[in-house]
């Protein structure tokens, strides 16, 4: 359904299309036409509840009441920082993950990528078995860890086994210490597959030549890495550490399924905890503020990486 | 060419408006071609067939009795079906006849949703207490049966062990059921008994705040309604915490699993404290050697959640006066007994207790209605029970993990107290 611009506009009578004005008018009239069911959409489910979002978070707004909501001015935020100790922890827990998932994710999924970039019988095997639990449903996947890692699950077994029983394992999901833990593993191994693609694709871009001039030199696998895949996977990297990094600050799913933000809020997330002040205990103004800090946030991280990684010319 | 860029924005237009617009519950605003009143229905037995199917028995029945209504009822999924009722009501968009979870009523009649049930006090009268729902000395909502929990167990099994079988009159006191639990534990069980702790969400209070109140706490001070200091963590509560701490900790409970009584069934525990629903297959599993016996009393007498799912009328309803038609034909004895015996549920009536396979008075389930007439607490009848039921929750699964029990009753009663201040006490005064 494309328009294409009417070259021959030229020899047609000019009355017929008086009314259409100009062939850019009518462009952009195809346009906006097209944009529309898209445009709608956003403007109906992401824009109105972004802007709505921030005029609830200076009120005591309630998702059920009879009471009609009052302007409270920053009292939400200051609530958040002062009065809210799982608010904090939650905090705190979202940065642990992203801090350990952004380079660990990054970094496997490029060693995975790497070794799946080469020509030989039965490489697409590989690629798949990778790539088969990014498109599992998270739900199912937390619900399958959840099994494996309980007292009596695979994982401990499989400690049991290897190490003849001198090691026990841990009860994972239910110790403060390693709860965390547990769902960073679990989350990596999930989505690890997704960016492993990302970086074949980068390193599909590299011209062979330039390796084979490399080797010409005399580089040494490890120097061809540095020299020349480095180098040509820059911005490949930007959009993946960008990536990981909001679905990392956005972990909710896992912890909805596994462990509630338990034991003792250890995996509570900004997220989680968000939707838990807002839906089960009908909390929306204060829901709304902290999901405004967290937007706020997330920008902040996203456009520092933005510079940090920029094209230095 | 030319021609077509209208069509091409219309077409996008419409295509836009189409997904985005929303269908209207009907309010009863219409009339079936037969002239009839449509009546809206919501249910949440989506997925719970030997359910829907009374319902449908009831609705086609008075379908047919009648010419002047003619009810239309949809299901929901039990997980999505509180959700789909807030987003309806913020909406406009509520049903006529609705049926919600006993504990959450006063919260959604306090924000409006709900208009006085109205049917005929007769009705109501005959029920269980439990299964009626008043909100500031209205009846609001009334169930058809009730729930109960006990703890199962093998009478093989523990006459083995030389356990003493615990009866109504003589339940199990805190010190014997700490003995009971040691002695099952070196019997071989590695954990003695299931109490369901792999559950989340409303299980949470509605199976351990019966402990809690046994122990003389309670989840909020239900004179005043208006604070849970002293209740939620006083010396009894804080001695509950600590008694609940110590399942887990000396290794007599887990909270790993699967949800439902299959590790009873599989002899993995010798004892599962669950619900009346799980009975019909313990039976069946178990036979004659299965026992129901009284939860172990905790220093206040046994106690157990009571209030289970109830009816209610939305206030946006036009046609209440047809809503109650249907709730007072629905309240028939057979159907109560049908409900009781294809679900596995405490009808809510003496009389359709009588006529039931199970619950009759030599039913083997006799001992669930004994124990829903004498140990049964309601949830807090306040619209703060939203906030009671989470923070609760939260509070014993985190005592569950070892965290400091004063600390964390401390923390979930500020947490409490901060909501039911934050809304003006609910119109507690």
């Amino acid at each position: 359904m494309t328009v294409t611009p009417p070259t021959v506009a030229a020899e047609e009578p000019r009355r017929a299309y008086r009314r259409f004005r100009s062939t850019k008018g009518r462009e952009t009239w195809a346009g906006l036409g097209m944009i529309a069911p898209a445009g709608i959409l956003l403007v109906l489910f992401l824009i109105i509840p972004v802007i709505l979002a921030f005029a609830l978070s200076f009120t005591n707004a309630r998702l059920i009441s009879p009471n009609p909501p009052r302007f409270v001015g920053m009292d939400n935020f200051l609530r958040a920082f002062t009065a809210d100790p799982v608010f904090l922890q939650s905090v705190g827990n979202t940065a642990v993950f992203a801090l350990v998932v952004v380079p660990v994710q990054a970094g496997l999924g490029l060693l995975l990528a790497v070794l799946v970039n080469r020509r030989m019988r039965g490489i697409t095997a590989f690629r798949v078995i990778f790539f088969i639990p990014v498109v599992t449903s998270i739900v199912v996947v937390s619900i399958l860890w959840k099994f494996m890692y309980q007292n009596d699950g695979l994982i401990n077994s499989m400690i049991d086994a290897i190490t003849f029983g001198a090691w026990q394992g841990a009860d994972w999901l239910n110790d403060p210490n390693t709860a965390l833990g547990a769902i960073i593993v679990m989350s990596i191994w999930q989505a690890v597959g997704f960016h492993m693609i990302i970086w074949l694709a980068g390193l599909q871009t590299i011209p062979e030549e330039l390796y084979e001039a490399a080797k010409m030199d005399g580089a040494s696998p490890w120097r061809q890495f540095t020299s020349v895949t480095w180098p040509g996977l820059r911005p490949t990297m930007v959009f993946v550490l960008v990536t990981i990094t909001i679905a990392a600050l956005g972990l909710f799913v896992q912890i909805s399924v596994m462990t509630q933000g338990g034991p003792v809020n250890s995996t509570s997330t900004i997220v989680f905890h968000a939707v838990r002040k807002g839906y089960a205990q009908q909390e929306i103004g204060y829901a709304a503020a902290i999901s405004l800090i967290f937007f706020i946030a997330v920008l902040v991280i996203a456009l520092i990486q933005r510079r940090l990684t920029r094209e230095k010319d | 060419m030319r021609t077509r860029t209208p069509i091409l924005v219309s077409a996008g237009l419409v295509t836009a408006i189409a997904l985005t617009g929303c269908g209207q519950a009907g309010q009863g605003d219409t009339t079936t071609a037969d002239g009839r009143t449509p009546l809206t229905m919501w249910t949440h037995s989506a997925g719970n067939p030997a359910e829907l199917e009374v319902y449908e028995q009831i609705i086609s029945d008075f379908n047919a009795s009648q010419d002047d209504y003619e009810v239309v009822h949809e299901s929901f999924p039990q997980g999505a079906y509180n959700d789909a009722i807030v987003a309806a009501a913020a909406s406009g968009d509520l049903p006529c006849l609705l049926d919600l979870d006993g504990p959450i009523m006063p919260n959604w009649a306090w924000a409006g949703y709900l208009q006085p049930l109205g049917i005929s006090t007769d009705i109501t009268d005959s029920l269980l207490p439990t299964a009626v729902g008043v909100w500031d000395d209205e009846i609001y909502s009334a169930g058809y049966w009730d729930a109960a929990l006990s703890i199962f167990a093998r009478k093989s099994v523990l006459e083995a062990n030389g356990v003493r079988i615990p009866t109504v009159e003589e339940p199990w006191t805190e010190d014997e059921f700490a003995d009971v639990l040691a002695t099952l534990k070196s019997a071989g069980y590695d954990t003695p008994i299931d109490i369901g702790a792999e559950d989340k969400g409303e299980w949470w209070p509605y199976a351990y705040s019966p402990f809690l109140q046994s122990f003389g706490g309670d989840l909020i001070d239900r004179d005043t309604m208006l604070s849970a200091d002293g209740a939620l963590n006083g010396p009894d509560a804080v001695a509950w915490g600590e008694w609940f701490q110590g399942l887990f900790a000396d290794g007599y409970a887990n909270n790993s699993g699967t949800i439902g009584n299959q590790e009873f069934i599989d002899d993995e525990v010798a004892l599962s404290y669950t619900g009346v629903w799980n009975a019909v297959t313990a039976l069946d599993e178990v036979g004659d050697d299965l026992l129901i016996l009284p939860p172990p009393d905790l220093g206040n007498g046994p106690k157990i959640g009571g209030g289970s799912w109830q009816w209610a009328i939305s206030s946006s309803c036009d046609d209440a006066d047809g809503a109650r038609a249907y709730l007072e034909f629905s309240f028939q004895d057979k159907y109560l007994t049908e409900f009781a015996d294809k679900q596995v549920v405490i009808p809510a009536t003496e009389a359709a207790a009588e006529a039931s396979k199970y619950f009759g008075e030599d039913g083997a389930l006799r001992p669930f209605v004994e124990f829903s007439q004498q140990y049964a607490v309601l949830r807090p009848e306040t619209p703060a029970y939203a906030v009671i039921s989470t923070t609760f929750e939260t509070a014993a699964k985190d005592i569950m993990n070892g965290a400091d029990v004063q600390q964390t009753l401390d923390q979930a009663v500020s947490e409490i107290d901060a909501n039911i201040e934050s809304n003006d006490g609910y119109g507690f005064q």
